[in-house]
Formats: C-alpha cells, sequence, structure tokens
C-alpha cells in the first residue's frame, strides 16, 4: 500500500496576523488606477500580450465584480473600459486574442439589460457582433475570435432584449453556420449558444404549455426548430448529429413544459432516422433518447417515448446498442418489456460467448433465448478489435449496473458467472471449445489483456451475489489459473488477486464464526505456494501486488485459527519479512505494511537469515525504525510511520512494553524527515499518544471534543509529564512553523486540541511571567524566522500551558486555511503583473511566482 | 526442383533440395531424444541404478533382462546410449554437394553424414556457429566417452521382440539405424570440412545457384539460407527469432520475393511466453534457495544460459540472493563463456555497443569477476572443494542421461527442498525424469523457447509473401493434446505443403528461364526492332556455349576462309554465306477481323469454328480450311496454289515481320 499525496510546498504564512482578502467584489482604488493604463496597453497593437492566461484572469476577475455589482455603475466609473471596447471596432491590426477578450467583456458587461441599454445608445453592440464588426473582417479567420464572439453572445443573452438584438443583427444565422465550424472547440459553442437562445426565447415553467401551433412559437425559437427539423432531415451525418447534440442539451439542461411539445414535434422525425441503414449518427440518437427519457419535464407514456427506444433497440448494431440499454435499464420508471428488451441486448454478447462455447446457458434460462437461431457468435468475430471491444463495454455496463437498485430482477448471477469464468478461461487459453465458432472465439482472445482485465472485475463484482457451488469452484479455479500462470500481466495479476479476495470474503461463513470455510480454507492451500512463489517475482508490480494481498487477507482473517495455521505452515511471513529489504520502494512500503499487519496478528516470525549471522536477531521495531530513520525513499517511511501509530493505538506488544521510549525515538526521527507526510503522520501518532495519556477516547475531529467532557486522570501536570518526556511538544511547535502547509494544519489542530482539553482544568499555577516561558517564546519566534536549529530544551508542563495560552492559535488556524497563493491573487497583483510584462511599470514591483 | 526430407524432428531438420544442377543439404540435425530411452550413465557408481530389476516378459521369460531394466513402471536400456540418425537411404549422400549448417544445434549430425556417407562436398556456416557447434560436440563426446559402458544392447532391437516391448521403446523408430556417438576424431575430421562465411556474403556454388546466409535471430551466428538462380529463389528459414535477445536480429527483408520459403524450426512450445517462463525460473529459484534448496537447471553449455544468467544478474541483487552462488559445469564452460565475449560482431546492437565502451558484451564476465558464478569442466577436482550449498547448479545434459547433470540428480532428488528447473525445451521433462523417479525434488518445467511462434510466422509470411510454403506436417495441424488451438498452426494462402521423414517433395514450381549472356561483338550487330512499344526483338545467329553452368552466346565461327585460286571464290560468291533470311512473324491474328478482310476480298459462305487450341475459318465455297492457332497457321486448299497465295497474304498482313 502506498501513501498518496504530492508534496506540496507552500510559502510561509505571515503569522499571526491574517492577509488580505482573495479578491474584492468592486473594484478598489487602487486597480481603477491601473486599469487606464492596462486598456491603453490592451489597445496598442505594438504591445503583445504573452499570456492569455493573464485575459482569461481578468475576465474572471470582471465577472467577480458584475455578479457582485452593477456593470453600469463599472463602466460609468472606469470609461477607460469603453474606450477599449471602441478601439476595438477602428480598422488596425489588433491581436485575436484582445479582440475575442473585448467581445466576451462586452458579452459580460452587457449581461445586465441597464449596461446593455448603455452600450445599445453607443451603437457599440451591433458593431462589435454585427456585420460591421470582425464577423465580416479578416480577424474572423482566427478560431479564438469566432469563439470569442460566440462566448460574448452567451453572456449577452440573458433578458429579452438580447433577444431583439440576436434577431436584428441575424446573429442565430451566424450562429448556425459556426456549428459547422473547423474548430470543434467554436462548432460545440455554437450549439451551446443556439440551446440557450432557444430556451432565453420560450416561456419559462410559469408561462403554461405553448401551444404545438408553429405560428404561436416566438420567432426566433421558431428559426432554431425549424434549424433543427431541416437538420434531421439531411442526408450529410454532421448536420444530423449537430441537431441531435443540441436537442440531448435543451433536454438534459431545461425542463420547462415547452420541451414536451417540442419532444412531440420532433420525435417522428428522430424515429425517421432509424428507418436509414446503417444509422446515422447513432451515439449521438442514444444520446438524446436517453437525455428525453431521463428528462422530468416529459412524460414518457404519452410522447410515444418507451416506443422509440424499444425501436432503436432493435435497430442498432450491438456495438452501438450497449449504452442505450445501460441508460434505459438505469432509468426509473421504466415499462417492464422495455427493460426486458434493453437487458438481452446488454447480455446478448456474453450470450455469444457461452453458445459459442455450447455451454448451458444456465438454469434461469435468463440467457436462454436471448441468442435467437438467426444470430449466432458471428457478431462477434469479424474482427479482435470489435470483439475485443464489445466484450469489455458489456462487461463494464453489466459491472455498472449490479449495484444499482433498479437492476433487473432475476439478476441471471449463474449464468454471468459462468460467462464471465468462460471468457477468462478463453483468454487464458484453458478453455475448450468444440465448435468453429468457440474455437475462432478462442483464437481472437488468446492472452487479451484488456479483457482479462474486464472479466475480472466483473467477476470479483459478482461475488456480491452467490452461485452454485459448482460455478464457485470454477469461480477459483480460474482465479488460481491465473494467479498461477507465468503469461500473467501485472495489471491482470493484480485484479486477479483483488478479485481472489472479495471471492473469499463472499465465500459463505459457518455461523458464529469468523473463519473462512472448508471449501475457502482448501483453496488457501493452493494459494499460498502460488502467492510465495509471486513474491518472489522479478517484477516488483507482481510483488507489491501480492504484498497488498496478503495485508488484505492478513487483516480480515489474521485471528482466525484456520488462515493462521495455512499461513504460519507457510514461506508466506519469511518472504515478507526479506522483502522489508527490497530494492524497489513501493515493494518495501508494501512490505512495512504487510509486516506491522502479520505483527498486529502475532503472525510475524522472527526475521533470520543471511542479514543476520549468529543469532542475533533484530527485533521487527528494530528493522521499521532502521527504515525509518535510513530509507531514502519516502513511501517506507510513511509506512512505517502508519504501521507505528496503528500499533500505537491497539497497544501493540512491541510498544506496550515502554510506550514512552518508543513515541519519543519515532517522534525525534520523524521531525528530521524531509517529507512532509512522515512529519503530518508523526502528528496523527503523537496526537493518539497524547490522547492515551490524557485518557480522552479517540475522536476524529479533535476540535470537536467538548471541553466540560475531558476530565484528565490525575492533576494536569501530572498527565502533562509524559507529553513532555517524549518532547512531543518540541516536535508539535517545530510542526507548527513546518513550510509544508498541511504539517502546520496539523499541529495547529493538535495544539488546539491539547489547549481546549487543559483549559477546563483550572488546577495549574498561570506562569505566564516566568523567564523560562519568555524563553521558549523567543526561540519560537526564531523558529517562525525560520531559524530551526536551537532545541527548545527540556520543557516543564507549566511552562508548555503558558505558551500554549500566548500563541494565537486560531489566528494561525485561519491563516493556514487561505489558499497558498491568495496574496498573489489579489486583481491588484494581476493588473501589476500584466503591466510589468510590457514594461509599463518601472522596476520590479510585480510578484514574481 | 525437389526436397528429399531426412528428418521427421521440425527443429533438428535434415533436408536435401536438389536445385538446378546441385545437390543442397540443409541442416543436419541429431534427433537425441532417443536416448531418453536408456538409462542414466552415472559418473559415479550409482547403487539405485545399477541394483534396478531387470526387466522380464509377462510369461516371466527374462532373456532381455541384461539388456533392459525397469524403474517405476518404465523400461530403459541399459546400454551407452544411442541417437537416430537422418535417413541415409532416401537418397545417395554422396551426391550431395554443400551441407548450410543453420545454426549450431542444427549440425550435431555432422560427423555421421560427412565421415560415413562418401560426403566429398563443402560445409557453409558462420564462425560462432561453428565454434559453438564444436563445443556443443565436444561435450557430447566428452559425457559418453569419461563413462566408458562395456555393454552395448542390441536383442531388443530386433523387430519381433521390439513389439513385445512396452511403450514407448515398443513405438521407437528405425532403431536398427541408431548409433553410437561419434569420436571426438571424427568431429575434427567432419568440422575440417567446414567454410567459413558471413551473413549476407554470396556464395556461388558452380556458377549454377547462389547461396547466402541471413541472420536469423536465434543464436549466435544462427543464419537463414537464400538459395537463388537468375529467376527463383528458395529461402531456407530454419530457428530464427524475433525476441531481443542476444543475437543480431532477424534480417526479414532479404527474404522476400522468394518461390518457395521452407520454413522449419518454430518454437517447440508454442504456448509458453518466453517473458512470462523467464519470470517464472527467478521467482522459483528465488523461492527454493531461499528456503535453502539447491536448484539444478539442465542445460546446454550455450545459448539460452547465456540470457539466463543476464536475468540473474539484474535479479539476484534484488532477490537478495547476492551470496547464493552460482555454478557452472561443463566441459567446455569455459570456452562457451569466454567464446560468447569476442563474438561482438555477431551480437545485437546493444551488445556490439558495449564493446566498444570497452565493457564485455555479456553481464557475465562480472558474475564471474564477483565470484558469483563460479564454472569448472567437472564435478571432479576443483569444484568439490569450492562446493557450498544453498547453490544454483547448471550442467547438461538436459536429457538428463549423461553428463554432471546426473550425479545433482542422485544427489540432490530425494530432499523436497531441492528443485530442478528445466528450460531446454528439447526433451519432455516427464520423461527425462523417469528414471529418477521416486523423486522427492520438486520439479518445475520453464521452456525457454525463443524461436518463432504461429502468430510471428504468419506475421512473417504476410510480410515476406512468399509463392509457396514447405514445412514439416507438424505445423500444418494444432497439437495433438491441444486440438482446438487453431492458431497453434501455419495459416496461410495456398495452404503450405508439409512433408515428413523419409518423403520426397517435388516443389510446385517450374523453372522457365536461364540466363544466357551475349558476348559484345555480337551484342554490337544485332539490330532490335520494336514491336509493341517498350518490346523490341532482333534475330541472333550464335553459338551456344555452355560451361560451368553459365550460358554465352557467341559469334558464329566464320566459314573457312578459302585458300586462293580465283575459280573457288569465284564459287563462292556463286554460293552466298548464308541463305537469304526470311522474316520472323509475330503477333496474332484476330479472327473477326480476319473473317472481315476475307469479306471484302470477295470471299463468302464464310463459317468460323472454335477449337481447343484456335479457330478454324472454313471457306466452303473454296472448299478451303484456314487453321488459326497459337502459335501456327495453317492454309488447306487443293492444290490451288493462287488461292493459297492469297490467302497468305492476307494472313500475313496482320502479322508483323522483322
Amino acid at each position: 500500500m502506498r501513501v498518496a499525496g504530492a508534496r506540496t510546498r507552500t510559502h510561509t504564512p505571515n503569522w499571526p496576523t491574517r492577509c488580505p482578502g482573495i479578491s474584492s467584489l468592486t473594484m478598489d482604488p487602487e486597480c481603477s488606477q491601473l486599469l487606464p493604463a492596462l486598456c491603453a496597453v490592451l489597445a496598442d497593437p505594438r504591445q503583445p500580450m504573452a499570456d492569455d492566461t493573464c485575459l482569461e484572469k481578468l475576465l474572471d476577475w470582471f465577472k467577480t465584480i458584475t455578479e457582485a455589482g452593477s456593470s453600469l455603475l463599472l463602466l460609468q466609473g472606469n470609461p477607460c473600459l469603453v474606450e477599449l471596447l471602441c478601439h476595438m471596432l477602428k480598422p488596425q491590426d489588433l491581436s485575436s486574442r484582445v479582440l475575442a477578450f473585448s467581445l466576451r467583456l462586452t458579452g459580460v458587461l452587457a449581461a445586465q439589460e441597464d449596461c446593455f441599454q448603455y452600450l445599445q445608445q453607443g451603437e457599440l453592440l451591433p458593431k462589435l457582433f454585427g456585420e460591421a464588426g470582425p464577423l465580416g473582417g479578416a480577424a474572423w479567420t482566427s478560431p479564438t475570435v469566432r469563439s470569442g464572439w460566440i462566448q460574448g453572445l452567451r453572456s449577452l443573452a440573458q433578458h429579452p432584449s438580447a433577444l431583439h438584438f440576436l434577431a436584428d443583427c441575424g446573429a442565430v444565422d451566424t450562429i448556425f453556420s459556426l456549428q459547422e465550424d473547423s474548430s470543434l472547440f467554436v462548432a460545440s459553442a455554437a450549439g451551446q449558444l443556439l440551446v440557450h437562445i432557444l430556451g432565453l426565447s420560450m416561456p419559462g415553467p410559469a408561462g403554461g404549455p405553448p401551444s404545438l401551433q408553429a405560428g404561436d412559437w416566438p420567432a426566433c425559437a421558431q428559426k432554431i426548430v425549424g434549424h433543427i427539423e431541416e437538420s434531421l432531415r439531411a442526408t450529410a451525418t454532421p448536420q444530423i448529429t449537430q441537431a441531435l447534440n443540441v436537442l440531448t442539451t435543451t433536454f438534459g439542461h431545461c425542463h420547462d413544459p415547452w420541451t414536451q411539445v417540442l419532444w412531440v414535434r420532433l420525435s417522428p422525425l428522430v424515429a425517421g432516422l432509424l428507418e436509414k441503414d446503417p444509422v446515422p449518427a447513432a451515439h449521438s440518437l442514444v444520446d438524446l433518447l436517453l437525455s428525453v427519457a431521463r428528462s422530468p419535464g416529459l412524460s414518457s407514456s404519452s410522447c410515444g417515448l418507451w416506443e422509440t427506444l424499444a425501436q432503436t433497440l432493435s435497430h442498432l448494431s450491438p456495438t452501438q446498442a450497449g449504452p442505450l440499454a445501460l441508460g434505459i435499464l438505469k432509468l426509473q420508471d421504466c415499462p417492464q418489456a422495455l427493460r426486458a428488451q434493453a437487458f438481452a441486448v446488454l447480455l446478448q454478447p456474453l450470450a455469444c460467448v457461452l453458445k459459442a462455447t455450447a455451454q448451458d446457458p444456465g438454469p434461469s434460462g435468463v440467457l436462454d433465448g436471448i441468442v435467437g437461431d438467426s444470430m449466432t457468435a458471428d457478431m462477434l468475430l469479424p474482427s479482435k478489435a470489435a470483439c475485443v471491444g464489445l466484450l469489455c463495454r458489456t462487461l463494464a455496463h453489466l459491472e455498472l449496473l449490479l449495484p444499482l437498485p433498479q437492476r433487473p430482477c432475476p439478476w441471471p448471477q449463474a449464468p454471468l458467472l459462468g460467462a464471465a469464468v468462460t471468457l477468462l478461461q478463453l483468454c487464458g487459453g484453458s478453455a475448450r471449445p468444440t465448435s468453429d465458432a468457440g474455437r475462432h472465439l478462442c483464437a481472437l482472445l488468446l492472452g487479451c489483456v484488456r479483457v482479462q482485465r474486464a472479466a475480472l472485475d466483473f467477476l470479483g463484482t459478482l461475488s456480491e451475489g452467490t452461485g452454485p457451488r459448482e460455478l464457485v469452484t470454477q469461480v477459483f479455479a480460474v482465479l488460481l489459473e491465473y494467479l498461477r500462470s507465468p503469461d500473467s500481466s501485472p495489471t491482470v495479476l493484480k485484479k486477479a488477486f483483488q478479485a481472489t479476495f472479495r471471492w473469499l470474503l463472499s465465500s459463505p461463513k459457518t455461523p458464529g464464526c469468523w473463519d473462512l470455510d472448508p471449501h475457502a480454507l482448501l483453496f488457501l492451500r493452493d494459494l499460498l505456494p502460488v502467492l510465495q512463489k509471486r513474491l518472489c517475482s522479478p517484477c516488483w508490480e507482481v510483488r507489491d501486488s501480492g504484498l497488498e494481498f496478503l495485508t488484505q487477507m492478513t487483516r480480515h482473517w489474521g485471528g482466525q485459527a484456520g488462515f493462521r495455521h495455512a499461513l504460519l505452515a507457510s514461506e508466506v511471513p519469511k518472504l515478507t519479512e526479506q522483502l522489508l529489504r527490497d530494492p524497489e520502494s513501493y515493494v518495501r512500503a508494501s512490505a512495512v505494511t504487510a509486516m506491522g499487519q502479520l505483527s498486529s496478528q502475532g503472525l510475524c516470525v522472527p526475521p533470520a537469515g543471511p542479514e543476520h549471522p549468529g543469532g542475533q536477531q533484530k527485533s521487527l521495531l528494530a528493522e521499521l525504525l532502521h527504515i525509518l530513520s535510513t530509507d531514502s525513499e519516502g513511501f517506507p517511511r510513511r509506512a512505517v510511520m502508519q504501521v507505528f501509530t496503528q500499533w500505537l493505538r491497539d497497544s501493540h506488544a512491541d510498544v506496550a512494553g515502554d510506550t514512552e521510549q518508543f513515541v519519543a525515538g519515532v517522534l525525534q526521527v520523524a521531525s528530521q524527515d524531509l517529507d512532509w507526510e512522515v512529519r503530518a503522520q508523526g502528528l496523527e501518532l503523537a496526537l493518539v499518544f497524547l490522547e492515551q495519556t490524557l485518557g480522552q477516547p479517540r475522536s476524529h475531529c479533535p476540535c470537536a471534543v467538548t471541553p466540560a467532557v475531558a476530565a484528565p486522570v490525575g492533576p494536569l501536570a501530572q498527565a502533562l509529564q509524559p507529553l513532555c518526556r517524549v518532547r512531543l511538544f518540541e516536535f508539535a511547535f517545530r510542526a507548527l512553523f513546518d513550510c509544508d502547509r498541511p504539517v502546520a494544519q496539523k499541529s495547529c489542530d493538535l495544539l488546539l486540541f491539547l489547549r481546549a482539553k487543559t483549559a477546563s482544568s483550572g488546577s495549574l499555577q498561570e506562569s505566564r511571567s516566568s523567564p523560562h516561558v519568555a524563553s521558549v517564546e523567543a526561540a519560537l519566534q526564531r523558529w517562525q524566522a525560520g531559524d530551526q536549529a536551537q532545541p527548545l530544551g527540556d520543557l516543564e508542563p507549566e511552562v508548555v500551558l503558558a505558551v500554549l495560552r500566548s500563541l494565537d492559535l486560531e489566528g494561525l488556524q485561519g491563516a493556514l486555511a487561505e489558499s497558498s497563493d491568495h496574496v498573489e491573487k489579489s486583481p491588484q497583483s494581476l493588473l501589476q503583473d500584466m503591466l510589468a510584462t510590457v514594461g509599463v511599470l518601472g522596476g520590479n514591483e510585480a510578484d514574481c511566482y | 526442383m525437389k526436397l528429399y526430407c531426412l528428418s521427421g524432428h521440425p527443429t533438428l531438420p535434415c533436408n536435401v533440395l536438389k536445385f538446378k544442377s546441385t545437390t543442397i543439404m540443409l541442416d543436419c540435425g541429431l534427433d537425441m531424444t532417443s536416448t531418453l530411452n536408456f538409462l542414466p550413465l552415472p559418473l559415479v557408481q550409482s547403487p539405485r541404478l545399477s541394483n534396478l530389476p531387470g526387466w522380464s516378459l509377462k510369461d516371466g521369460n527374462a532373456f532381455l533382462d541384461k539388456e533392459l531394466k525397469e524403474c517405476s513402471g518404465h523400461v530403459f536400456v541399459d546400454s551407452v546410449p544411442e541417437f537416430c540418425l537422418p535417413e541415409t537411404e532416401l537418397i545417395d549422400l554422396s551426391t550431395v554437394d554443400v551441407i548450410l549448417i543453420s545454426n549450431y544445434h542444427c549440425m550435431m549430425a555432422l560427423p555421421y553424414i560427412t565421415e560415413h556417407t562418401g560426403f566429398s562436398g563443402t560445409v557453409y556456416a558462420t564462425e560462432p556457429t561453428v565454434q559453438i557447434g564444436r563445443l556443443l560436440m565436444e561435450e557430447l563426446v566428452n559425457f559418453i566417452e569419461r563413462v566408458p559402458k562395456a555393454q552395448s544392447a542390441s536383442l531388443w532391437k530386433n523387430k519381433d521382440i521390439q513389439r513385445l516391448l512396452p511403450s514407448p521403446l515398443k513405438d521407437a523408430v528405425e532403431v536398427s539405424t541408431w548409433r553410437r556417438c561419434y569420436t571426438m576424431q571424427e568431429v575434427n575430421s567432419a568440422l575440417s570440412k567446414i567454410q567459413l562465411v558471413g551473413y549476407s556474403q554470396k556464395i556461388e556454388l558452380f556458377g549454377a545457384v547462389q547461396v547466402t546466409p541471413l541472420s536469423s535471430g536465434y543464436a549466435l551466428g544462427s543464419s537463414n539460407w537464400i538459395i537463388q538462380s537468375h529467376y527463383e529463389k528458395v529461402s531456407y528459414v530454419s530457428g530464427s527469432s524475433l525476441l531481443t535477445t542476444h543475437p543480431q536480429p532477424m534480417d526479414q527483408a532479404s527474404l522476400k520475393n522468394s518461390d518457395v520459403l521452407i520454413l522449419t524450426g518454430l518454437t517447440q512450445i508454442p504456448t509458453a511466453n518466453p517473458d512470462g517462463m523467464v519470470g517464472e525460473f527467478c521467482s522459483n529459484l528465488a523461492l527454493t534457495v531461499r528456503n535453502g534448496g539447491n536448484v539444478l537447471v539442465p542445460c546446454y553449455p550455450s545459448g539460452v544460459i547465456y540470457d539466463l544468467l543476464e536475468c540473474l544478474y539484474q535479479y539476484i541483487d534484488s532477490a537478495g540472493l547476492s551470496n547464493i552462488p552460482f555454478y557452472f559445469i561443463s566441459p567446455v564452460a569455459n570456452s562457451s563463456l569466454e567464446f560468447s565475449q569476442i563474438f561482438a560482431e555477431w551480437l545485437c546492437h546493444n551488445k556490439q555497443t558495449k564493446v566498444y565502451l570497452p565493457e564485455p558484451p555479456f553481464p557475465h564476465a562480472e558474475l564471474i569477476q564477483t565470484n558469483k558464478l563460479k564454472h569448472y569442466p567437472s564435478l571432479h577436482g576443483d569444484f568439490s572443494s569450492d562446493f557450498r550449498q544453498p547453490c544454483v547448479v547448471f550442467t547438461g545434459h538436459p536429457s538428463l542421461r549423461f553428463g554432471d547433470v546426473v550425479h545433482f540428480m542422485e544427489l540432490w532428488g530425494k530432499s523436497s527442498l531441492n528443485t530442478v528447473i528445466f528450460t531446454e525445451p528439447d526433451f519432455s521433462y516427464l520423461e527425462a525424469l523417469a528414471p529418477y523417479q521416486p523423486l522427492a525434488m520438486k520439479c518445475i518445467y520453464c521452456p525457454i523457447d525463443t524461436r518463432l511462434n504461429f502468430i510471428q510466422v504468419s506475421k512473417l509470411l504476410k510480410e515476406v509473401q512468399p509463392l509457396h510454403v514447405v514445412c514439416p506436417e507438424q505445423y500444418t495441424q494444432p497439437p495433438p493434446a491441444q486440438s482446438h488451438r487453431m492458431d497453434l498452426m501455419i495459416d496461410c494462402q495456398p495452404p503450405a505443403m508439409s512433408y515428413r521423414r523419409a518423403e520426397v517433395l517435388a516443389l510446385p514450381f517450374k523453372r522457365r528461364y536461364e540466363k544466357i549472356e551475349i558476348m559484345p561483338e555480337l551484342a554490337d550487330a544485332l539490330v532490335p526492332m520494336e514491336i509493341k512499344p517498350g518490346i523490341s526483338l532482333a534475330t541472333v545467329s550464335a553459338v551456344l556455349h555452355t560451361k560451368d553452368n553459365k550460358h554465352v552466346l557467341q559469334p558464329p565461327p566464320r566459314p573457312a576462309q578459302p585458300t586462293g585460286g580465283k575459280k573457288r571464290k569465284r564459287a563462292s560468291e556463286d554460293i552466298p554465306d548464308c541463305k537469304v533470311l526470311k522474316p520472323l512473324l509475330s503477333g496474332s491474328i484476330p479472327v473477326e477481323q480476319f473473317v472481315q478482310t476475307l469479306e471484302k476480298h470477295g470471299f463468302s459462305d464464310i463459317k468460323v469454328e472454335d477449337t481447343a487450341k484456335g479457330h478454324i475459318v472454313l471457306l466452303q465455297e473454296a472448299e478451303t480450311l484456314i487453321q488459326i492457332e497459337e502459335d501456327s497457321t495453317h492454309i488447306i486448299c487443293d492444290n490451288d496454289e493462287m488461292l493459297r497465295v492469297r490467302l497468305r497474304d492476307l494472313v500475313l498482313k496482320f502479322l508483323q515481320k522483322f
């Protein structure tokens, strides 16, 4: 097992004073001062903006401002903005980025109707978005500009005036043509914009259902729907795809009553597509039908949707119908007959596999009859790629379906198990098909890693159900075959281990006993030699998955006699111990975790071997401490810290002997570790020790503990003594100023928890004024400044408490909660940066990040 | 063109190709599986083997009990092991002109052929093939000669007696031809007949054909061969590999455009992937050693062992096996390890570049330097004093019938801590182990065969597109134990021709052209005439001169000069040197147009009949037949010369003259 997480190095927070907010919601004066200069730079074609992301950030900032306040006031307060927009109308050699930015900015500003009117007065909008603007010019050849034009309109189209504007300037026709744009981004955005305009032009939910008569619809909506109808009648697939995509988005986003009317009007055209052979744009058609079926605004039964779905299922090829079938089965309310049809479509490929290998389709008979006489395994056989793709998708679909409450009932568990096992046998070469189709299938699938992975995943998921004993025996046999096979790739092997664990988990339990059942124990006897061999594999991924599997098994059955007996009789514990010295760090980490688990369950054999001649045996604790202090890689050290924390929590025998010495030793090593996760885990261990020492049961959130309930065992000073002896405070204070934010946060939480605990107890003398406290505070300030060389020395509980109270832990917590770049994210900083890059600002005032 | 198939073993082929006027033997592999029927030859007296009970017939007749011994239900011949030779009766082997060797495993029968059949030709092979082949032969001779066995069993070979024996002895083929191992003297004599060749070198055989070795990627110096004349090309593909191991990669491109591709030496274990097997080998080795057991690897002294040592070099440190000794015991161990390092030009690119660093191409040099790998000529001598357990021993022979491996089997067989790992694919491991039963030691079968598998063959055939494929019959159907595996056979169009032992195949193509050179002065005198764009013809009168299978057109000898005398001269002037040559005709007669022409010239009542070879135009009125065939036209008319000439001129209008 690996401890995930990237190292996130952050700036030292300005503790304890708080930093200014991320971004102000209205424009502050500093920004207003910088804005004219920036607009001048943007308008100047000789000053190229090197970095697009600045423009994106700038636009985000404007959006934030306009969402919080009036755009009109913004424009009036900053005339330079209008000047910038007007400047765009002059014929000149402007960069397409700046032009696109201006179009988008105009849209953002004009989203408010009063501002829209204001801009209209100056004829700015038609000039920017109409024929006179970039639309007719050379700039239009740049996809950036076309995209900016669409996005500008998308922002702008928020009110009825906008609709009139769009109609007046003929924008809708341009949008139609942009649906076929060579840039996919532009084409897709055009489709989205159409959906938005359609939604805007139609009456809302309060408006009541519109009539079916085309004449009653708003002109703009009529135009768009007419265009969609025309596209659906087209012969070219791209055009049909565009229309279907627009409709899919419409039904996905808008559930107003008019959508039902729209569907009733368009469904005959959609159904007409099914009459073509092959069905054009099948994927988009499936998306649309599912989008309609999921739409709460439509009453499916009344508009013939179920019939269309059934018809589509029977018209599409198995590859195309799979996603539709899955979508239908996921629907909450759907006629039983359609569900049965969809399920049959989904099961078809597996039924073909069973038929090709001449297997009994199973007692439940659900797969029986799916493969009619006309349907043969030929559908699987045209090519390896098609066959593999179809099977993998089918398995993935069924895997998704299995855990859902609306999964088909009865669930054909036994035939599906049979199909998964057969597929694995076909891929592994152990199947013995007798028919030609079976032999052909065998040749196609042999050694196919993709199908193996998908089938193993699916088999693992099937472990949640039961199966006839005979089939379960086959499942274990095929899993063992995969675990044994020298040809299993590392990823396949990992999945085989996972599936095996799941099947072992699901094996029937003897009532009142958590041990493995006799069959599983028999299987274990075969499995352990395989595991042994895998732990010696030259491939590190295999050793690693073997160890993970061992850890999982030990965690579940480590306490059970049958498992213990089998494991101790094998070489597995000894081999695991040897892997602590594996050259691969991931394997060492997994070995540490596995050994920690084995040791917790008393399943460790004393290490012995060439490294420990003369019977000088090193305890596992010493071995792990050695890894913690010397291993060059982070993963094994993190794993050791986790094992130690668990051991402390469980009062492991090796720890319970002298807990204080253990904790002191571990914290000392952990505090010097370069890996922040090790230090953070050290704080976790410190917290466990702290809770145990203060007699507080573990709670998930240390800060949530109510101080009133806290009742330290004995006087507080006495209780804190052990913490001082293990130098827990020095560790925690050092962590408080850690350059990695998560460590500092965790330490802050720990100290807050401790302060809350001690606050309730007034038994301790206030010693704030003692010279010792002052020296500690001075040392902490040096630490904060980055000089952490000087140790704090022995601390008395009283001094600790005094220092705890004097620290502004809450302030620090707040500062740490800010994102690491909050200083650099301020709009002022952004404007300064943009100006600095073009050299408008003198000096080097810009943030360098 | 004929192919005589002298061996039935697909990976140890021995075929003879008769091509033009040459007789070429392709490989001479020695089938050593026959030795599995014999008792092992122990280096040290083995009480167990010497006390095995004699075998007697069901009726209690024990006349064979000296020759046959029984061990755990199997019967073995107690004699010096014998080998199954290639067929010697199918073709007179003294007529073989050359022998082409493709790799060192496929030359083990060479002394039998070159020393005992009257063979007087040349053997061609690459240098590593010869050197390592010599090592293999030397080891074999050494293994057998150092354990002299007085007894030589022959009674059991009697056909009537053999019939009474249990399987597999009963089913052994051609036992009467089985021979004992050759001597070192014979080996030396055989090897002296070899001429060394390099890849892509063109070797002329009597001017008739040219043979060229190509890298086959399977072993050091291993080759495929191209045998071609000017218009025909036969490719002989023997053990080849597309995997990246130590040898130079396979040259596929040169195999293109073959008329016939003879395909042998595919992997013997098509279901075992070499990579998986190497992993399996390492895991089992580590598992055994970690448990304090010893590992025995029966192997040849060259070949896969280099790759295994390289894998172990990378693996032992990671598996914590650095202090486990690896022993390589063979009479030729030292030479084998050293030879491998000096054949740089025959190695894969990676290893070649190492030589320029300079570093030894194989890492086993470092294993030897650090004392992790030690090698000994035999287990006597230094080995016994250095021997430390647990350890890993690589030694021969993979058949487990002779060599130091026999001793280790006897020594370690009783403990279940030890493991024997079979990596060589040539022998069935179960049969190899039969005389050691009951056996407590663990047996692991990881056959590593890097030769082409059927998927690779199918890609290769698609790539090089030979017109015809010829292969052993075993490759044309799935293995008997896996009859459902249609993927484990050669699938090509047209279907491959198959052969079996002692069969003669007529290869399915006819030679249609021969190259002839024209002397320059003769060529100068030619007057070509273009009959079609790009095609010109010229008549030539010359003398065809053939020597060493090369054909040359020389100017015809001038008539003897007159020896003076005016009369004679005049006489010669009267009779011209050459007759006036009739023009040569070419082209074909389009029947319909011909009929139209006839009609135009006043012939009527014309009937056309189709015949098998052409057409007959019947002029009924004139009672005349015109028979038009591909290469002749006859006008049959009744003594009407005028009519015949008229018709002839009409026919000639359609033909070109030059």
